[in-house]
């Protein structure tokens, strides 16, 4: 059901741009919108409404994971200018709670993606992803800081 | 006011960009390298081609800068896995300031596994 509503949403969409002669970037982006406002006021099926709720949470873990990203860079460029010697590097042992193919990707492609974290490999019985770290201050704390930062965000939309 | 906007995000962009060249050289090994280039480009990269989509304006750059936007997140930290992972498996020291490898003895040299636990010591 989520891909008919997903497919619904879309087509309003496009109805909205053609029928507004617009085809600009930001009038698809609010045709988009207002598609999804209309379409969750008119479902009334109970069952449905897992859509309605995804759509928030992928806005909102971009708009987080452009602040981890901003955030990373900046403390990489601060090690960058002043000195690599305070640096505390090492190789830590994730947990994983991300079971499928799809979750797995996702977390370690975001993992790498932000500065200072390189996801290295993950073990060959899905349990623990090997992360390399610029700085790790405190291993129990780097490790709680992906699981509740990144993993538990792409497991609340792929679940 | 468009002109600032351009202006910040280009600064901005080849900053980072620069930083990742400084970070290039000064950082003491191939992990730490890895961590500061490959990062700080893409965010470098992505802050110039958002500039360039503002300054022209127009539909087809825009969609073409995210494309290419994307395409960047999606293919850089494969790149950048592939070449750590490969890093560890011949044997590239680690710097002397590293403090922990939870991944020393975990790799079986011959079937290229990786244990999470340590069963190798059997």
């Amino acid at each position: 059901m989520k891909s008919s509503i997903f497919l619904n949403n879309v087509l309003l969409m496009l109805m909205w741009v053609i029928l507004t002669g617009d085809s600009t970037f930001a009038n698809f982006t609010f045709g988009f919108l207002l598609s999804f406002v209309i379409l969750r006021i008119i479902t009334v099926n109970r069952e449905d409404t897992k859509y309605f709720r995804l759509v928030p949470r992928v806005i909102a873990f971009i708009l987080f994971f452009i602040y981890e990203l901003v955030l990373a860079n900046l403390q990489a460029a601060y090690f960058v200018i002043v000195s690599h010697k305070n640096l505390k590097p090492g190789i830590v042992g994730v947990p994983l709670d991300a079971k499928s193919d799809i979750e797995i990707t996702f977390l370690t492609n975001l993992v790498s993606l932000t500065p200072g974290t390189l996801s290295i490999d993950v073990s060959n019985d899905r349990k623990v992803l090997y992360v390399y770290s610029m700085h790790i201050k405190d291993r129990d704390q780097f490790v709680k800081n992906i699981k509740n930062g990144f993993e538990k965000r792409i497991l609340n939309i792929t679940r | 006011m468009i002109d600032i906007i351009i202006g910040f995000l280009a600064t901005i962009g080849v900053m980072f960009i620069f930083l990742a060249a400084v970070g290039f050289i000064r950082m003491p090994d191939t992990y730490l390298r890895m961590c500061v280039t490959t990062k700080a480009s893409t965010l470098g990269s992505g802050l110039i081609l958002l500039s360039a989509a503002v300054f022209f304006g127009e539909n087809g750059v825009i969609s073409r800068v995210i494309a290419i936007i994307l395409f960047l997140f999606l293919t850089v930290p494969v790149g950048a896995h592939l070449i750590a992972r490969v890093s560890y498996f011949i044997g590239v020291q680690l710097w002397k300031g590293t403090i922990m490898d939870e991944l020393k003895g975990k790799y079986d040299k011959q079937s290229h596994e990786l244990h999470s636990e340590r069963e190798l010591k059997k």
